[in-house]
Formats: structure tokens, sequence, C-alpha cells
């Protein structure tokens, strides 16, 4: 661990208790993040990139157990942290964004409200400075007659300015760490590009470190430093951005790759790929590589443990020393 | 806000319009009311000589008038019965309803909120079945009966307090228990409903990750929302109080208004029954606009209604 780093997560586990038994949603990830630095966890729905997320911010719901070896915030051990700490953390040091902006807001309060309340959770400052700071920050997110909008209701904006404001709200207190939960998911495509703009220009502008979650690799193309991309409660790849779409090595990620349009790689009219099957049951012990029901190159051998192979920077998670690479350019 | 409030201001007002109206006609719906009043031995000249009297003989919608008329100014006539003008001896009753209606419904809502939002808070544990025992018995047991367990426990057992009358505050203590606990099952479950459906939404998630305090969370920003409903029900339950909890006012002899609607109804004592009627009504009428501003206050999607 480095002096720059914010983030330290050592083998998170997640178990949810169920009528049928234990659901193992989350098992051993690891992930760093340093100072500025942008880690985009991919994986489709279910995956358990919220669940980590919500870990971290510790709003897991009830029930939920949580374990790890590590789980660090600056000089906080988040494991065992007091519920007053992490109340005066969340919003203030670690501030997270949701999928929904439709319905992340209270309709009962005034936009103004809602903003200048988080400032003055954290912050002994006056009405009227919170005040100026919100209109402040609604101009920085690109909302216009920004004053004016404090009187508002959320069910008086669209969508789109609606998570504007949310994300708004979240850099109130000029977080260390953001973490966005789907930013974009619920918007319309053309908003989905601009408000994903104005988390790269923030996160610079502000020296902020995001933790983007998404199932959508265009979008992690253009943002991350970092990604990490998980499959069914585990992290199957990690490494810098431009490596992980350079030489993909898990079969997981190269599906997911072809599952998108990529510019002069995919050609006009050609049909794009898709990954055969459903994500596993993980209720009861899991073993193994979870992806092995799915992938093409299984071998008996997928049920043992799996080592990790690459290197400290770029590494995965496959029984194959090369992802099965060769493999795959044989069929091909 | 305040086109809001005008707007629901004149609807309330047509309403009681209509309803005076209604209330006017109930007097002709019983039959001829000339020949209720002579009695069964009257003459046909006797009943002629009434109608004359009583101006019953003039078009319905004159008399209407009239009587809608000196209704506004208070004079609703004077009663078959007692011989005195009706807007006082309502007056005298109505005082002893309301105590027990304001008693009544402030018992219910201060038991029932609390109630409910510990039973969401965490739904299944002791405190939500202890809740929902309640509610089922409070729903379950006739208010007669309840009643009178009371007064044989409380009055006669114990000798704490008095089985009846109006005299002190102490006589108002079991009919309030009484008449609270049967509107509390319903404000209960419907708290409980609106806290769980309102603490499981994504701005209360938001509302943790700014930070924000487990009461702060519950009481800003749940409660507010899930609260809606119930002041609508209170509303009407407030309205029903006032006007209707006859059976509380019999067993613990309060002679109250709904006592007297009962009385009046029995001796066919129509201009009281009228203005009962009408006062009822205006009751229901009142509440029901100030829980509308009350919600429009509480959620700003509302007020464009």
């Amino acid at each position: 661990m480095t002096d720059d780093t914010l983030l330290e997560v050592r083998n998170l586990t997640l178990d949810i208790p169920t009528g049928a038994g234990t659901l193992h949603a989350v098992r051993g990830i690891d992930f760093e993040l340093r100072r500025g630095e942008t880690l985009s966890i991919v994986g489709e729905s279910g995956s358990g990139k919220s669940l980590t997320s919500l870990a971290v911010m510790g709003l897991l719901g009830k029930g939920i157990r949580r374990d790890a070896d590590v789980m660090r915030f600056e000089d906080t051990d988040l494991l065992t942290a007091s519920r007053r700490r992490m109340r005066a953390l969340r919003g203030d040091r670690i501030a997270m964004i949701f999928q929904e902006p439709m319905t992340s807001l209270n309709p009962a309060y005034t936009i103004g409200d809602q903003l200048i309340e988080t400032l003055k959770l954290h912050r002994r400052v006056s009405t009227s400075a919170a005040r100026a700071r919100a209109v402040e920050l609604l101009e920085k997110v690109g909302i216009t007659a920004a004053a004016s909008r404090l009187g508002q209701y959320p069910h008086q904006l669209s969508g789109g300015l609606r998570q504007r404001v949310m994300i708004a709200l979240a850099l109130m207190c000029e977080p260390d760490l953001l973490i966005a939960d789907e930013p974009t998911t619920a918007l319309d495509v053309t908003i989905q590009a601009q408000i994903l703009r104005l988390l790269v220009d923030l996160t610079r502008e502000m020296d902020m470190a995001m933790i983007l979650i998404t199932h959508d690799l265009g979008v992690v193309a253009r943002v991350a430093d970092k990604v990490a991309v998980m499959y069914a409660g585990e992290l199957v790849e990690t490494g810098p951005a431009a490596a992980v779409f350079e030489r993909p090595s898990h079969p997981y990620t190269r599906g997911l790759l072809r599952c998108i349009p990529q510019p002069g790689k995919t050609d006009r009219g050609s049909q794009l790929g898709t990954i055969p099957g459903i994500v596993p049951s993980l209720v009861g012990e899991v073993t193994g590589c979870a992806f092995r029901t799915r992938c093409p190159h299984a071998v008996p051998e997928c049920r043992a443990a799996i080592p990790v192979r690459g290197d400290a920077a770029h590494d995965f998670r496959c029984v194959h020393a090369d992802g099965a690479i060769s493999a795959e350019k044989e069929t091909a | 806000m305040l086109p809001f409030i005008l707007k629901r201001l004149g609807l309330a007002l047509l309403v009681a319009f209509t309803v005076s109206f209604i209330s006017f006609l109930l007097l002709f719906l019983s039959g001829d009311p000339a020949a209720a009043l002579a009695g069964e031995t009257a003459s046909g000249e006797d009943i002629e000589a009434i109608r004359r009297v009583y101006g019953f003989d003039r078009p319905m919608l004159v008399q209407y008038g009239e009587w809608l008329v000196s209704a506004l100014q208070g004079d609703f006539g004077e009663s078959y019965y007692f011989k005195l003008p009706v807007a006082g001896l309502i007056a005298e009753r109505l005082q002893v309803t309301m105590i027990l209606g304001v008693c009544g419904i402030s018992f219910a809502l201060l038991t029932a909120v609390p109630l409910g939002v510990a039973a969401a808070i965490r739904p299944n544990s002791i405190v939500d079945r202890v809740a929902l025992f309640m509610s089922v018995a409070g729903q379950a047991m006739p208010s007669f009966w309840f009643g009178l367990i009371l007064i044989v426990v409380f009055a006669i057992q114990l000798g704490m307090l008095p089985p009846s009358g109006a005299e002190t505050w102490r006589h108002f203590i079991l009919p309030t228990v009484v008449l609270g606990y049967y509107a509390m099952p319903a404000i209960m479950r419907l708290t409980r409903a609106g806290m769980l459906d309102t603490l499981n939404s994504d701005y209360i998630r938001t509302a943790r990750a700014k930070g924000a305090g487990e009461g702060r969370v519950l009481f800003k920003h749940a409660l507010r929302n899930a609260i809606i409903p119930v002041v609508s029900l209170a509303a009407v339950q407030m309205g029903f109080m006032l006007g209707g909890s006859i059976v509380v006012e019999s067993v613990f002899a309060l002679h109250g208004a709904g006592y007297l609607a009962w009385e009046s109804i029995a001796r066919n004592d129509l201009p009281t029954v009228q203005a009962l009627i009408l006062v009822f009504s205006m009751f229901y009428i009142v509440f029901t606009f100030l829980a509308d501003v009350l919600n429009a206050w509480l959620d700003p999607r509302m007020r464009s209604a």
C-alpha cells in the first residue's frame, strides 16, 4: 500500500443468508484505488458490483454478512469503524450517486433543501453560505438558472437534470471518492454521454477518485484508468484500462468485448457476439471458476481452485496459462 | 400553494351548498311533514292548519331559500320536541362531542403513529407482533363491549374513574380510550405500510449515503412521505367521531350531538335532524379540506392537482 492509496480492499466476501442456503454474492474481491484515479467495475446484472460499492459505503442491507482481510479508506479501517465514523465519512469523504435519478431525490423537499442539508450535515456553515455553495455546484454540473432551481422540487425536473442534481449533491463536501453506480443507465442515450463527460471532467478538476460501476464496456473505455471485470461475485480480470482492452485475457472479458461494436474492429454488417447460458446459482458452496458453465474453453480442471495469472498490474484468473487465447485463435 | 388552497376552498363551498340542499330535502323524504307533525289522530283540517302555520304549502325552493338564509345566520328553527331553538340545543350538545372527538382522534394518532413507525423499523419483531395483535383486537372488538369492560374494570372494580357522565375531565378518559381505540388499527396499519414502503425507497438510500443519522432518515425523510395517506384517513375518522359516536355516547351517558341525533330521529324532530346532518356534513367538508391542504404542504406534487 503506497502513500497515495485512497481505498484498499482485500479479500472482500459478502454472504446473504436465504431460505435455501447461503448466497455467496461476492467472493474474495481485491482492489485498490489511488487519489484521482478512476476504477471501473464491469459486469452483468447480479455480478455483485453494486453490493461491493454498498459494502464500501457501509450501507449493506440488514442480514448481509461482510468479511474482508483489509478494507481501508485513508486511515480509517472500514471493517471496525463505528457507525458514527461511517456516517461522518459518508457524504463527506465518500459520496455516491445511483442508477435511478427519478426516485433518488426526496419528493417532499426542494432541490435547495436537499443540497444544503448535505453540507450542513458535515460542516458548520451558515444557511446562506451553504446556499451559495449549492448554486456554485449546480452551475458546475451544468444547470442553468441555478439560483432559481433551488426552490424547485424533484418532480419539476427531467431525469437528466435530476442526475445532475444528484451529482451536485454528491460533490457538496468535495469528497475524495465518488462511487457512481450505473449513473447513466436510466438516461436517454444523448444524455448518457453528457453525464459521463461531466463526471470525467469533474473528477479531473477536483482531483477526485471515482469507482464507476457499469455493465457498458463502451463507457469504461472512455473513462477508466483501471478496470475490474466481475463475474458472478468474483473478479475475473483486473488491470489498466488500456491493457485490458488491448489484451483481454479472461475468456469472459473477451466475450463481453465481442458484445459491443468497436470502431475499426467490428466489420459493418457483421453480427455482434453473445455469451450463451446464464449466470450460475451462488447458493451453497461455490468452487472453481464460476464462468466454466458458459466458457467455450472449459476443461475438468476448471472445477478446482483457479490460479491468478499475469502480473501485479494486469492479472486474470483462468486455468489456461494464456486465458485460452491460443485455443480461441485456432477455432477462429 | 395559494391557488391550490383557493381551488379546494371553492370546491368545498360547492359541496357544502349541495349538501345543504340534500339535507333540506330530507324533510320531505319521510312523507308529508305536516301529517307527521299533526300525529295519527289529527283530522284533515288540523293537518291543513299545520301546513299553513309551518309554511309547507309554499313552493319547495322558496322554503329552501328561506331555510338556508336563516341557517346561515345560525337560525335552524325550533325543535318540535324541546320547543327550543335548534341552534342552541346543538351548540350545547356539540361541546361534549367535540371534546370527545378531539381527545379520541388525538389518542388514536398518538398511539397509532409511533406504534406503526416502530413496527415498520423492525418488521416481524416483537414490537411488530404486539402492534398487529392490538390492531386486530381493536378491529374485532365492538365499541360498546369494550366500553362496558372498561367500566367494569376501572370504574366498578378499581373505582379509579367515573363510569358515566360528563362533569369533569376524568369522565372523558374511558370514552376517549374506547373511541380512540376504534380508530387506532387503521391508522396504525397504514402508517406501518407507508413507512415500510418509504424506507425501501431510493431517496432513503440517498439520505443515508449523505451521512444522515437514523433519526433524521426516519423522521425527516421517511415519515413525511409515509404519513400522507394517514392524513386523509384521520380526517375522515375525525369527521366520523364528531358526528357519529352514538354508541360511545350512549354507553357512557355522555349526552352529546350523536346521542341527540339518535333521540331526534326517534322523535321525528325534523328541524333538529336536518340541522345535525348539516353540521355533521360541514365537519366532514372542513376536515377533508384541511387534510387536502396539509397533504399539499407535505407533498408538493399534490399542489398542482
